[in-house]
C-alpha cells in the first residue's frame, strides 16, 4: 500500500470536518472501548497475564532466528512450504509464482494486514489472478476501492447507509437496509467465490513453532472457508508472529480477543497445521507460509524492539483520543493509531512520516490497555529523539527548544525574561484577561483564547511576601 | 517534614497564586516548606520534543537544587511524573546518577498524592462551597496513579459536591507543544472535554495540572463560556484567591 503519511496534517483538517466519519467514529467508543472494559475484568490476574504475554513475546524476539527456524522445520515436517520474503514485492512475486505453479485463476482471501503492506491484491490482479476479499469489511472496501481504516474493523469509517448504497450499485440488486439482509446478500455473492477459488490466502495471528501451525482468529467463518476449501492455501504474516508453544498461544488468546473486540473468545480460532492427508476430510493439498520481514528485523536488538511484541489487537487505536477524532485513513498507511505512528516511520522510512511520532499528546491511554505492555508513548518519544538526531525537526522548533533550555539553565536571566513576558501578556490580555491571538502560536489561538497571566511571577511575589 | 516545593514553570509565570495555595496546604499538613530560588523548568517540553540533552541538563539542575530535601512536592502530575518516571530513564546508562535519580524520584510527589498518601492531611483549609467537576490529567493519572487522592481530599470538604463528567480520564488535548503543532486536533480534543464539562452543569472545573486547565479555559472562553470557573485543585483545597 502506498504510504501517504506526509499528508497527515492536511488529512487531519479534512477528517475533522467529515461529519459522516465523525459519526462513525463515535460508535467506536461503545463497541470497542466499552466492549473491552466489559470483558477484560474476566481475567482476574490481568496484570500478571499481561506480564506473561509480554514475556512470551520477548522470549521469541530475543532469539527470533532460532524460533523461526524451528517453526520452519516443524511446518515443513507436516507438509507446509515456508517462504522467506524480505520485502512486500517478494511476497507478491512468491504468491504469483505459486498461482502459476498450480494454475490458479481465482483466489479468495481472508483478512490480512500484512498483505495490505505488500499491496498484494493489485499485484495479483496484474498477474492475472482474480482476488476476492471475503472478510465482510474487507469485501466492502474492495468493492469501494478504499483502504482499511482500522486493523481489526477495517470499515469502521463507513456507516450502514453508505454500505447499502454501495451494495445496490455494485451488486445491481434492490437496495437493502437491514444488517442481516446486507450480510445475506454478501454471503450469496461470496459463496460461489469460496467454492470456485483455486487458492485461499490468509494471514496468521500467530505461528506456533512447536507444531508448525498458522493460527487465525476470526468471527465470520470466512477464514475457515478460505483456508480449507481451495487446493492451495497461502498464509502470509510477519516474521515476528512466531510463538514457541500452543500453551503460549493460549495465554495470548486470553488477551487478544478481549482487547480487540471485547469478546472473551472469537467465534473461530483455527489452528492450521500441515497439508491434508488421507485421514482428513478437508484441507488444502498445498500449504505455503510466507514470512515477511519488510524492515522488522532491523528493529531487533535496538531500542524499538518492544514494538515487535505487538499482536495487532487495535486496543491502542480504540483508546487513542487522536485516532478517535480522525480515524485511520489520516495516518496514510496500513497501520493507524499509536502502533501505526511507530510502525509507519520504522517500516516505511522516518522521512516519509514526519508527523506521526509527534501527533500524540503522549497521554498514555494506549499503553495501559496494550495486552503486551508496549511502552507506546516512550517509543513515540524515542522517534522524536531520532528525528532531532537526523535533523528532521524544523529550524524554528529546534531554535525554540534550545532557547528555552538555555533560559531554564540560566535562572537569573530566566527570572528577568519571564517577569517581563508575564507583564506584557497581562497587558495584552486587557480587561477580559484573555489573549485572542498568539503570534507564533496560531495553532493554539486559532481555536482557543489564552488566559492571561496574573502579571507577576511566583518568584517575585514570593520574595515580596517573604520580605513583608 | 522538610519539603522542597517545585513550583513549576507554568505556575510560576501564569498562575502564581497556585504556588501560594500549595504552600498553604503543605503548611496545613505540618510541613516546613522551602522554595529553592534557582528553580525553573523540569525539562519536560524539551524531553517530549526529542531534545534529550537539554532534558538531561535540567534534570541535573533539579538534582543539585532538590536532592537534600526529605520530600519534593509539585502542584502538577506531569512535572512530578517527569521527575519520578522519566529522569531515571534519562540516566539509565549512568549507574551512579541513576541511583541518585531513583532515590530523589521516590521522594517526589504530586501535590494531592503527597497530601493524601504521605502527609495524610485530614482537614484541608479550603471552604469552597458548590458543585465542581474534576479532570484527570494524563501523566498524574497514568504515571503516578493519581485518581482517588484529589477526590478523597474533596470528599473531606463538606460543601463540595463533585459531579463526575463523562470521560474524565480522557486527554484534554493539551500535550505541551502538541497544542500548538497540531492546533486543530488539540482544539477538537479540548472541545470534547469542554462539552463533557458543560454537561455536568457544575460551574467549576478543577484539575491538577495547569497546562490542561489553560487549555480547557482557553477553549471554554473561545466558545463564549465566560462563567465556568477553571481552578487548580490546590486553589479549591486552600481557598487562595485568583
Amino acid at each position: 500500500m502506498q504510504n501517504t503519511s506526509v499528508d497527515f496534517k492536511r488529512q487531519v483538517t479534512i477528517k475533522l470536518a467529515d461529519v459522516r466519519l465523525q459519526e462513525a467514529l463515535s460508535r467506536l467508543q461503545t463497541r470497542f472501548v466499552e466492549g473491552r472494559s466489559a470483558v477484560i475484568s474476566e481475567i482476574h490476574d490481568l496484570q500478571e497475564t499481561r506480564n506473561a504475554a509480554a514475556a512470551i513475546r520477548d522470549r521469541v524476539l530475543n532469539d527470533l532466528e532460532h524460533w523461526l527456524l524451528y517453526f520452519e522445520q516443524q511446518a515443513t515436517k507436516r507438509g507446509a512450504i515456508v517462504h522467506w520474503a524480505e520485502t512486500g514485492q517478494d511476497v507478491n512475486r512468491i504468491v504469483a509464482e505459486i498461482a502459476v505453479e498450480h494454475g490458479v485463476r481465482t483466489a479468495t482471501k481472508s483478512k490480512s494486514m500484512v498483505s495490505e503492506e505488500c499491496g498484494l491484491n493489485e499485484a495479483l490482479e496484474r498477474a492475472g489472478v482474480e482476488v476476492m476479499e471475503t472478510d465482510l469489511g474487507e469485501y466492502i472496501l474492495q468493492i469501494a476501492h478504499e483502504a482499511p481504516s482500522h486493523i481489526v474493523a477495517p470499515v469502521v469509517h463507513k456507516n450502514k447507509d453508505e454500505i447499502s448504497d454501495l451494495f445496490a450499485k455494485i451488486h445491481q440488486l434492490p437496495r437493502k437496509t437491514g444488517i442481516a439482509e446486507l450480510c445475506r446478500e454478501a454471503r450469496e455473492i461470496l459463496r460461489p467465490a469460496f467454492l470456485n477459488a483455486g487458492m485461499g490466502i490468509s494471514g496468521a495471528n500467530f505461528l506456533v513453532a512447536e507444531t508448525g501451525s498458522a493460527l487465525i482468529v476470526t468471527n465470520e467463518g470466512n477464514g475457515r472457508l478460505v483456508t480449507t476449501l481451495p487446493r492451495v492455501h497461502v498464509a502470509i504474516t510477519g516474521i515476528e508472529k512466531v510463538v514457541p508453544t500452543l500453551e503460549d498461544v493460549s495465554t495470548l488468546l486470553r488477551l487478544l480477543p478481549r482487547s480487540a473486540t471485547g469478546q472473551s473468545i472469537t467465534n473461530y480460532v483455527s489452528v492450521l497445521t500441515g497439508t491434508k492427508d488421507d485421514s482428513d476430510s478437508d484441507g488444502p493439498e498445498h500449504f505455503h507460509i510466507i514470512l515477511l520481514d519488510n524492515g522488522r528485523s532491523s528493529l531487533l536488538g535496538g531500542e524499538m524492539q518492544d514494538m515487535l511484541r505487538c499482536i495487532r489487537c487495535g486496543a491502542c487505536m480504540n483508546h487513542c483520543p487522536v485516532y478517535q477524532n480522525i480515524g485511520g485513513h489520516a495516518y496514510g498507511w496500513v497501520y493507524p493509531g499509536p502502533m501505526g505512528s511507530i510502525l509507519t516511520p520504522l517500516l516505511g522510512g522516518m522521512e516519509n512520516a514526519p508527523d506521526l511520532p509527534n501527533a500524540s499528546t503522549l497521554c498514555g491511554a494506549c499503553t495501559v490497555v496494550c495486552p503486551v505492555k508496549i511502552p507506546l508513548p516512550d517509543l513515540l518519544r524515542k522517534l522524536r529523539e531520532k528525528q532531532m538526531e537526523i535533523g528532521m525537526k524544523s529550524r524554528q522548533e529546534t531554535f525554540m527548544l534550545r532557547a528555552w533550555a538555555w533560559l531554564a539553565l540560566h535562572p537569573k536571566i530566566y527570572a528577568m525574561t519571564t517577569s517581563i513576558a508575564v507583564r506584557f501578556m497581562k497587558l495584552l490580555g486587557g480587561r477580559e484577561k484573555l489573549l485572542h491571538h498568539l503570534p507564533g502560536a496560531r495553532g493554539w489561538s486559532d481555536g482557543r483564547d489564552f488566559p492571561a497571566p496574573q502579571g507577576k511571577t511566583f518568584r517575585e511575589l514570593y520574595q515580596m511576601e517573604k520580605h513583608k | 517534614m522538610r519539603v522542597g516545593l517545585f513550583v513549576t514553570c507554568l505556575v510560576d509565570s501564569m498562575r502564581p497564586r497556585i504556588g501560594f495555595s500549595t504552600i498553604k496546604l503543605l503548611e496545613a499538613a505540618g510541613c516546613e516548606v522551602v522554595v529553592p530560588s534557582q528553580q525553573t523548568c523540569c525539562g519536560q517540553p524539551g524531553y517530549n520534543s526529542g531534545d534529550r540533552k537539554s532534558a538531561q541538563a535540567m534534570a541535573l539542575k533539579f538534582l543539585a537544587e532538590f536532592e537534600t530535601f526529605e520530600y519534593i512536592v509539585l502542584p502538577s502530575g506531569s512535572c512530578a511524573g517527569m521527575i519520578r518516571v522519566h529522569y531515571p530513564e534519562l540516566f539509565k546508562d549512568d549507574a551512579a546518577q541513576l541511583a541518585r535519580f531513583i532515590a530523589v524520584g521516590a521522594r517526589t510527589f504530586e501535590l494531592t498524592d503527597f497530601l493524601y498518601n504521605i502527609a495524610k492531611l485530614k482537614k484541608v483549609p479550603g471552604t469552597f462551597a458548590g458543585q465542581l467537576t474534576y479532570h484527570d490529567s494524563c501523566s498524574g493519572l497514568r504515571e503516578l496513579d493519581v485518581y482517588k487522592q484529589p477526590r478523597a481530599l474533596l470528599a473531606g470538604m463538606p460543601d463540595v459536591m463533585l459531579h463526575e463528567m463523562v470521560e474524565s480520564t480522557t486527554c484534554c488535548g493539551f500535550g505541551g507543544t502538541f497544542s500548538v503543532k497540531y492546533g486543530e486536533l488539540s482544539t477538537r480534543m479540548a472541545d470534547n472535554k469542554c462539552q463533557h464539562i458543560t454537561k455536568t452543569h457544575a460551574g467549576t472545573i478543577a484539575g491538577g495540572d495547569l497546562g490542561c486547565l489553560l487549555n480547557i479555559e482557553g477553549r471554554l472562553r473561545r466558545n463564549g463560556d465566560h462563567t465556568t470557573h477553571v481552578l487548580h485543585i490546590a486553589q479549591i483545597l486552600a481557598d487562595e484567591e485568583e
